[in-house]
């Protein structure tokens, strides 16, 4: 069992750390993993993002490279004795990194994370309020109309065809709710306040080109808010597993500059006009 | 300690001398109970995997695979499940730890040899009646391994939300059961059985990952019961603690009131954020013991270690919610939950760096389970960094069940736990069998599974920040386009991974019949299991069990003359181990 001999491994080992430490930094310039961005909020998390990369990156090479350097440093090693580190010594060289993580980390999420998560949940003055229902498999969107109100819905009046959200007629409120099915309309430069509901099982209402997730959970209302800023057509997926047709579940944001979005929302009628 | 050691002996006795079934089926030897965990979970393993690879064929080539857009959620459902609960949990938790605690601690077996019995005989019922859950109507559960209602609780919301969601809980509660026979006998073995002079700060840190590990499952596995019986009630007996009232599933209003979908995900990740820490904690416990035993020095800050695991698993007990940030819960209690998960990247750093550090002036020894310990290091301090942006509630915001999510969690509880089981296979195999391991087809198997698994799930995250979002049946998704190309590579290496596994099935079931033989301490090492003959006998010592003089890992002390003292070794003649 005596293996005193460097083993080619001791050569080979560090340099693939050496290899994968460069092949990761590398995937990073050459994959095209960068998403268009466009809402304000968007800006903001991918600036997080963009400083977790900036700050976790050089600590994953040194990490990879502290390895392979140890080990590179053992093939010509051959005294038996090792001599401890003092208590104090052990406890920097654990120390040190470690406040150098918890920094990135927390420092992070408390400076440029937490006001962007203000930006997303804390109700903004003026905004425009929409509707986003998801239901097996398609995402419905609808506006309050001219009353400003959205109306009243019932689970028993739903008919997929007739009235997909069981808007009840008996409600004033109800009257002129803009209902449009697959798509969002949003005015550029303005905050909407989006209402998420579902009418079956959980989804997710996600527009990845606009950093927002936010689930649709049936029985409960749930929120999120987003300023567009770039008028254009956007996908929204779905991120929660709701069935075989998750995978299709699509719809579309379209915004539009604010007299495009005054224009269209002229032209449409309330549901039961 | 006499009264259940003595008892033990005189158990042992009458077991030597037991026929074919008492020693090879309904053994109560722990190393034979541990060998049947580990055989059940390559098993169920190489289900977990083939349905690993049926997938990546779906993904890289849509519409070639025979698999239908109804069936994809159950084959991911079931990867995942068997992944998690039946190998991971099987092998690593309750197989290798079954193996290593009492030979660690200087225990003739574990403190309740039936009931550790009994949650084997337990778990292996759930084997047949998960994978059956294929041949019912419908088809196997297929809400995710997470299973959230609504989607689990009504039965036309998908296909497997009929027969095999409800064998599914059934064999998760079954599951349940011998997961925590299995942690109490942990637990009350590490607490109770040691070693006269095995103190808990002389205890291998091997043990002290088991024991923080098995508390961990005990006290959070009690609410994924409570959520599963619910669920069960739900779905049978017309309650409605995770359905609220008017939905509409195909037109038809269900008949369910007042509850709500957001409990079940509180009770889940109460139990499942611990059980990353369950799984994953252990690898990175038989890192430290492998690593110390073929750097021959040992590990860096011991006590640092020790101390960062049980802040790991305070912390980890108040996160869960850092799994539900865009659930719709309140936006203040996602800013606790993200400030609470950071904090844990500061003790689970300390046992990062203390690993790294362990290597500094080492003389290393390339066996494979040194092999896989390194590339440990590797994974865990990647799939840690991963962490610090899934636990940051804006990021999340783009993250949150996207293909960087996939990636991350692979990292952690598929190569971490993976490598840790292997590196612990090969570095106690010659104390089960009396033999080695095929050294050269070890190293083949290291290099083939880990560095296409790192490119593997390494890619899988820039799939997400480019939006993939997981558990898709195909992407026809503008926006991902770009990443796409990816998709078939991402194939070719699983295919390797899973291919490469052949080489470690034949060199395990080989090398008890052909490998080198083994003596009773073939590395060298320190702590008490080496004291006894390979294979160790029922019993575990011949004669008496062995007291602790000193630390886990006295390798290369200055003045000595050996490079390794091991811990059974008296002090100086005539003085007494302390008490424990
Ligand atoms: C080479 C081996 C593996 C490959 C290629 C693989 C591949 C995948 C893929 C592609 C998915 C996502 C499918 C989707 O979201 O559409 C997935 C999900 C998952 N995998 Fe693996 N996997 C492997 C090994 C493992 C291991 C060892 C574990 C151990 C715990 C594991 C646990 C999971 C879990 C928990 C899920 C999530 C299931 C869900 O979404 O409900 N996998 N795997
Ligand atoms: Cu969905
Ligand atoms: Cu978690």
């Amino acid at each position: 069992m005596d293996d005193r001999s460097p083993s080619p491994l001791s050569l080979a080992f560090p340099l693939a750390l050496v290899i994968l430490a460069a092949a990761v930094v590398g995937t990073f310039f050459l994959l095209d993993w960068r998403l268009d961005v466009a809402s304000e909020h968007g800006r903001g998390v991918d600036q997080m993002i963009f400083f977790l990369l900036v700050c976790t990156g050089p600590l994953f090479v040194a990490g990879h490279l502290a390895v392979a350097w140890f080990v590179w440093k053992s093939r010509w090693r051959d005294t038996p004795a090792y001599l401890p580190p003092s208590p104090r010594a052990e406890w920097l060289a654990t120390l040190i990194p470690v406040l150098l993580i918890g920094a990135v980390a927390e420092g992070g999420v408390l400076a440029i994370g937490m006001p962007v998560w203000g930006q997303v949940y804390r109700e903004e003055p003026d905004t425009l309020p929409v509707e986003i229902v998801g239901k097996q498999f398609e995402w419905i969107a609808r506006y309050p109309g001219r009353d400003g109100k959205f109306g009243r819905t019932e689970p028993t009046l739903i008919d997929d065809v007739e009235n997909p959200l069981g808007l009840d007629e008996d409600d004033p409120a109800a009257t002129d709710d803009i209902v449009v099915r697959g798509a969002l309309y949003l005015p550029s430069g303005r905050a909407a306040s989006i209402r998420i509901r579902s009418l079956d099982v959980l989804h997710s209402f996600a527009v990845p080109v606009m950093r927002t997730k936010q689930d649709a959970v049936p029985g409960l209302v749930t929120r999120t808010q987003m300023r567009p800023t770039t008028p254009g057509k956007y996908e929204i997926t779905c991120a929660e597993l709701c069935g075989m047709g998750h995978y299709r579940m699509r719809g579309y944001v379209n915004v539009l500059t604010p007299e495009e979005f005054e224009a269209w929302r002229a032209r449409q009628v309330g549901w039961f006009e | 300690m006499e009264g259940p050691s003595g008892g033990l002996v005189r158990m042992s006795g009458t077991h030597a001398a037991g026929g074919f079934w008492t020693r090879y089926v309904f053994s109560r030897d722990h190393k034979v109970i541990g060998i049947q965990y580990i055989l059940t979970a390559m098993a169920m393993g190489l289900v977990g995997g083939a349905l690993a690879a049926w997938i990546r064929v779906q993904l890289a080539w849509p519409g070639s695979a025979g698999i239908s857009p109804e069936q994809y959620p159950s084959l991911v459902t079931m990867h995942g499940t068997l992944m998690i609960f039946f190998v991971v949990s099987l092998a690593l938790v309750s197989g290798l730890g079954n193996i290593i605690i009492p030979l660690q601690v200087g225990a003739r077996d574990m403190a309740y040899p039936f009931l550790n019995m009994l949650s084997f005989w337990t778990v292996l019922p759930a084997c047949p009646l998960m994978l059956a859950s294929f041949f019912v109507p419908g088809g196997a559960a297929a809400a995710g391994w997470t299973a959230y209602p609504p989607l689990s609780a009504l039965k036309g919301a998908i296909p497997g939300s009929g027969w095999g969601q409800s064998l599914w809980l059934l064999a998760m509660a079954l599951f349940i059961a011998s997961f925590t026979m299995g942690g109490l006998n942990f637990v009350a073995t590490i607490f109770n059985l040691r070693a006269r002079g095995l103190t808990m700060m002389r205890l291998p840190l091997a043990c002290w990952t088991y024991l923080v590990s098995s508390i961990l499952g005990l006290l959070s596995f009690p609410a994924l019961t409570a959520a599963a019986i619910m669920l069960l009630l739900d779905r049978h007996a017309g309650t409605s603690f995770f359905v609220p009232s008017g939905v509409v599933i195909a037109g038809q209003v269900q008949a369910h009131q007042g509850g709500t979908p957001l409990l079940f995900q509180h009770l889940f990740w109460f139990l499942g954020h611990p059980e990353v820490y369950v799984l994953v904690l252990p690898a990175l416990g038989i890192a430290f013991d492998v690593i110390a035993a073929f750097s021959r020095r040992p590990p860096h800050g011991y006590r640092i270690t020790v101390w960062s695991l049980i802040v790991v698993a305070v912390l980890g007990m108040v996160v869960w919610g850092h799994h539900m940030f865009t659930s719709g819960m309140n936006p203040y209690l996602g800013k606790y939950f993200s400030v609470v998960t950071l904090l844990i990247t500061l003790p689970f750093a300390a046992i990062g760096v203390n690993l790294v550090a362990s290597l500094w002036r080492a003389r290393l020894r390339w066996t494979p389970a040194m092999l896989w310990a390194l590339g440990l290091i590797s994974a865990v301090g990647t799939g840690g960094l991963g962490g610090v942006y899934l636990g940051n509630a804006t990021a999340d915001l783009h993250f949150h069940d996207s293909y960087f999510v996939v990636g991350h969690f692979h990292f952690m509880i598929g190569m971490v736990t993976l490598f840790g089981t292997f590196a612990g296979i090969f570095y106690w195999f010659p104390k089960l069998t009396g033999r080695l391991m095929n050294e050269r087809l070890g190293r083949l198997h290291f290099w083939l599974t880990s560095l296409p698994m790192f490119a593997l799930f390494f890619l899988m995250h820039l799939q997400g920040l480019r939006g993939m979002m997981r558990r898709y049946y195909e992407f026809s998704q503008d926006y991902v386009a770009p990443v796409l190309w990816l998709q078939p590579v991402l194939t070719v290496l699983a295919f390797v991974v899973f291919a490469s596994q052949a080489l470690f099935l034949i060199n395990f079931f080989r090398s008890p019949f052909r490998g080198e033989s083994a003596g009773p301490n073939p590395w060298n090492a320190t702590t008490l299991e080496w004291t006894t003959p390979s294979p160790a006998p029922h019993g575990n010592w011949p004669d008496e069990t062995p007291s602790a003089w000193r630390g886990p890992y006295e390798y290369s002390r200055n003045g000595n003359e050996s490079d390794f003292e091991l811990q059974s070794a008296p002090a100086a003649p005539g003085v007494l181990p302390s008490k424990r």
